[in-house]
């Protein structure tokens, strides 16, 4: 089920250059699944905003987001007291049921959003999740201290090598020599893509201009394996086999 | 505040509709996705997503951009095709919408059109046929036919062979004189109309100068059309005679009077019901408290009554 509502925001703090971090209070009841979005909607402007959900609890969402353009450029000017009006319940979300027992969580910039709610999820499942977040420079990155405060071991890559490992977030894999079940991934289209390389079954969560968000419009739609599907509606998660890259 | 028993129904071609709002084909699928936000059954009937004779995956992404007021997309009429819209959206559709539909058919040859409205035709739900020749984002098909008398003239000619039930045509804004295209529609036999389309529009994105759109060009909607709609609703309404559906940026209940006024029997919406999915239910329940504020006792009174 969908929600729209009026969300009160609790704080909205810039984490980098680019990106902030946005907690919102209000009715979270529609919320299935980590991977998740919620569809804002920005004043001046006719179309929502897609974001992804980087955390939930019974009362909050937490949004990582970049600044892109004039709708994230508005909504970093939000202060603590006014309220969005989103969406909620939207998308698909990460599966965790078919997962094994230590899965890894690949994300690239702000594509870590929703790394950290689907790592909480499967600790509660008693899975043993390791993240590894790629960014291109040390003053990019974010959600690592999050993580790793949820318990998760988790690695970091810089393309320009500023921190961690240098390069790309397949490197890691190679230089830590993790031997991982299964992966769930979420980043720019050329990571998701060199990712479905790996011989392990895993999700990818796209990312796609929108403009409802509930699956009625057709704007999102992507061809896979099983035929055209809506990213907003039965994405924006894929298993690895769905996609097809040409 | 007490409310007089107010009439919204309307009757288009002998079909009547408990109220005058239809959502827009292309903005609320097949209507059972919208369920989840509301009982769709309050609506006055549901204009289903333009279907052809074949499955259509559609356009390149992307295929939506931002404008003031508005927006752009290009789809490209993605469908399932005919057969499986009959056999599978139908009843997905019947299970939650029991009131009689607008079924919304577009094509690439003359006798694409015949084919589908021939099938959809026999569908007991489907109560009006809207023939869509104006579809601005197919090449060969949708708008080419829509923007010359001669073919207008000719499709639905052709259509009306086959078809016992009313038939609309859904007309494009992108022609120099639209009533010269409605005369054409409404002496080949079309039973109404409906205006307006999207009109073609396109945004560059500065940075890296491509179009913001994949397929380049798009359909702009929203409520930066409105006036443009109301302006060809009245023209046309007031040169054919017969009933025309109103569509193009309207997004409150006074909106729905005001093209109602200009000519319209019917009124869809479109792109508003994807920023807001409640864009309808809220126009619905605000209607009666236009109609009380400005001492409208049945809507059907309103119809053209702007001289």
């Amino acid at each position: 089920m969908y929600k729209k509502d009026n969300y009160k925001i609790l704080s909205n703090t810039q984490l980098t250059r680019r990106s902030w971090l946005m907690v919102l209070e209000g009715d979270t009841r529609y919320l299935t699944a980590p991977g998740q979005f919620v569809n804002v909607a920005v004043d001046g402007k006719f179309l929502r905003r897609p974001i992804s959900l980087c955390d939930y609890d019974a009362h909050t969402i937490t949004l990582l987001y970049d600044i892109v353009g004039e709708g994230t450029e508005w909504m970093s000017h939000r202060k603590p007291g006014e309220y969005l009006d989103l969406l909620t319940g939207l998308g698909n979300g990460f599966d965790i049921s078919e997962c094994g027992a230590s899965p890894v969580l690949l994300g690239g910039g702000v594509g870590v959003a929703p790394l950290l709610k689907l790592a909480k999820t499967l600790i509660v499942k008693g899975k043993k999740p390791i993240a590894v977040l790629g960014f291109n420079s040390a003053a990019d990155v974010v959600l690592e201290a999050e993580l790793k405060a949820a318990g998760v071991e988790t690695y970091v890559s810089t393309v320009d090598g500023t921190y961690g490992t240098k390069g790309f977030v397949s490197d890691v894999i190679r230089e830590k020599n993790l031997t991982p079940d299964y992966f769930f991934a979420c980043g720019p289209l050329p990571m998701l893509r060199s990712l479905c390389g790996l011989d392990i079954p895993g999700q990818l969560s796209l990312d796609e201009r929108m403009a409802c968000g509930f699956g009625v419009c057709m704007c999102c739609s992507l061809e896979t394996a099983s035929g055209a599907k809506r990213i907003c509606k039965d994405g924006p998660v894929f298993r690895k086999e769905e996609l097809i890259w040409k | 505040m007490e409310m007089k028993n107010v009439d919204t129904s309307v009757v288009l071609s002998g079909v009547r509709l408990d109220n005058p709002v239809i959502p827009a084909s292309g903005c609320f699928g097949f209507g059972y996705g919208m369920n989840e936000y509301y009982d769709i059954n309050i609506l006055g009937s549901i204009s289903f997503k333009g279907t052809t004779r074949d499955a259509r995956f559609g356009n390149p992404l992307p295929r939506v951009a931002e404008c003031t007021s508005g927006m752009i997309n290009s789809v490209g009429l993605q469908n399932p095709g005919i057969d499986k819209v009959i056999s599978e959206e139908l009843p997905k559709m019947r299970a939650v919408f029991h009131k009689p539909i607008v079924a919304n058919i577009s094509g690439f040859s003359i006798d694409e059109y015949v084919e589908c409205c021939e099938k959809i035709d026999k569908e007991e739900q489907v109560a009006i046929i809207e023939l869509n020749v104006s579809c601005p984002n197919v090449h060969g098909g949708g708008m080419s036919f829509g923007t010359c008398c001669e073919s207008v003239s000719e499709v639905v000619k052709e259509v009306k062979k086959v078809i016992t039930k009313p038939l609309y045509v859904k007309l494009t804004p992108n022609v120099t004189d639209i009533v010269s295209i409605a005369r054409s529609a409404v002496d080949a036999g079309a039973d109404g109309l409906c205006l307006i389309n999207t009109m073609l529009g396109m945004r560059i994105d500065v940075r890296t100068r491509r179009p913001v759109i994949a397929n380049v060009m798009g359909g702009f909607s929203g409520a930066a059309v409105f006036p443009v709609a109301v302006r060809m609703v009245y023209q046309v309404s007031k040169a054919t005679g017969v009933p025309v559906i109103g569509c193009g940026g309207v997004e409150t209940a006074r909106d729905v009077i005001e093209m109602m006024m200009a000519g319209a029997t019917a009124v869809e919406v479109g792109a508003a019901n994807l920023r807001d999915p409640y864009a309808c239910k809220n126009i619905i329940e605000d209607l009666p408290v236009w109609m009380e504020r400005l001492r409208i006792n049945s809507l059907s009174e309103i119809i053209g009554a702007c001289e």
